[in-house]
């Protein structure tokens, strides 16, 4: 009952708390001062037809350096407390082999993820998505691998190789950046280009593919390491 | 037409806020956790009519799929030892 009310209360004081916001909430009429800049000067200053993209990878790349430097640490995080439970070889209890539905589903729906995530992020400076949105969708392909095989192991070494190799190229480019452009992560180390074309943007293609195989090697091993966990 | 934005969003919000109570109050973990994911795919749904497709494309990939098959997983492994 005590517990009940203290929540209640809780609730009642988060709602005091937001309800100036939306009452003192006006939608913005025209874009900000900072919004402003980048809408104008994207498309002349680095090239890339998709701003958000711009300003991931460019503007603020330090801060997507940092986003997958966490995204990393959690995928090690989770490699390190589930490596206890981890069955030696193909030990322990045998699974239940996958239906033929999902079997049969998967020869033919998992090729076609891995491209389409693949396609969301080297075009990631032209449409929307880019390196994060692309990695998840591969990982939801080996996802769908690794649900129609229950027995099968994937190569942890090779997922460990790309993961770390895109992740150096990437600094590597980041100080490129440093020492032939304007700065760190600065993408005019290639040619600029034609706006709206697939080699344009300068490293922004680049950058965002090995982000994307990054971040897809790193959710993969994730779900590689929770599947082949026994127990808990 | 300057309606249908606000109207969808208005749906998109009251559905989510639906799944989100089946979620927390049903009895059945599995329903639970469809629920959940059910939130996700609405908001990415919901991110996209409010035209930011980039953020759309990240939750429903990560949101709704990669989250509710961690989920599962774990419920899978945690399922000897279960209390409520």
């Amino acid at each position: 009952m005590i517990r009940r009310a203290a929540a209640l209360a809780l609730i009642a004081a988060l709602g005091a708390l937001l309800l100036p916001l939306l009452l003192g909430y006006h939608p913005d009429e025209a874009l900000n001062l900072t919004a402003c800049y980048y809408a104008e000067r994207t498309a002349a200053d680095l090239g890339a037809a998709n701003i958000v993209t711009a300003i991931v990878v460019t503007y603020r790349g330090l801060d997507t350096l940092g986003e997958v430097t966490v995204l990393f640490l959690s995928a090690a995080v989770v490699g390190l407390v589930l490596a206890r439970g981890r069955t030696a070889t193909t030990g322990g209890r045998p699974r239940l082999p996958a239906g033929e539905l999902l079997t049969t589903g998967s020869r033919l729906l998992a090729p076609l993820i891995m491209l389409l995530g693949i396609y969301i992020f080297v075009n990631g400076h032209l449409t929307p998505g880019g390196g994060f949105q692309g990695g998840a969708v591969i990982a939801s392909g080996v996802l769908l691998l690794l649900l129609a095989e229950p027995g099968r192991r994937l190569g942890h070494r090779v997922i460990a190789l790309v993961e770390s190799l895109s992740g150096l190229a990437y600094v590597a480019i980041g100080v490129a950046g440093l020492v032939y452009a304007g700065g760190f992560l600065d993408n005019r180390i290639l040619p600029i280009g034609t706006l709206g074309e697939l080699a344009s943007a300068g490293a922004i293609p680049v950058i965002y593919s090995l982000i994307g195989l990054k971040v897809g090697a790193e959710f993969s091993s994730m779900l590689a390491n929770l599947s082949e966990t026994e127990e808990l | 037409m300057a309606w249908i934005t606000p109207a969808l969003t208005v749906l998109l919000a009251a559905a989510m806020i639906g799944a989100a109570l089946v979620a927390v109050l049903g009895r059945s973990l599995p329903i639970a956790i469809l629920a959940a994911g059910l939130v996700s795919l609405l908001a990415s749904v919901l991110f996209l009519v409010l035209a930011s497709p980039d953020v759309a494309m990240t939750e429903a990939a990560i949101g709704s799929g990669l989250t509710t098959f961690l989920f599962f997983f774990v419920l899978g492994r945690v399922r000897g030892g279960e209390h409520d």
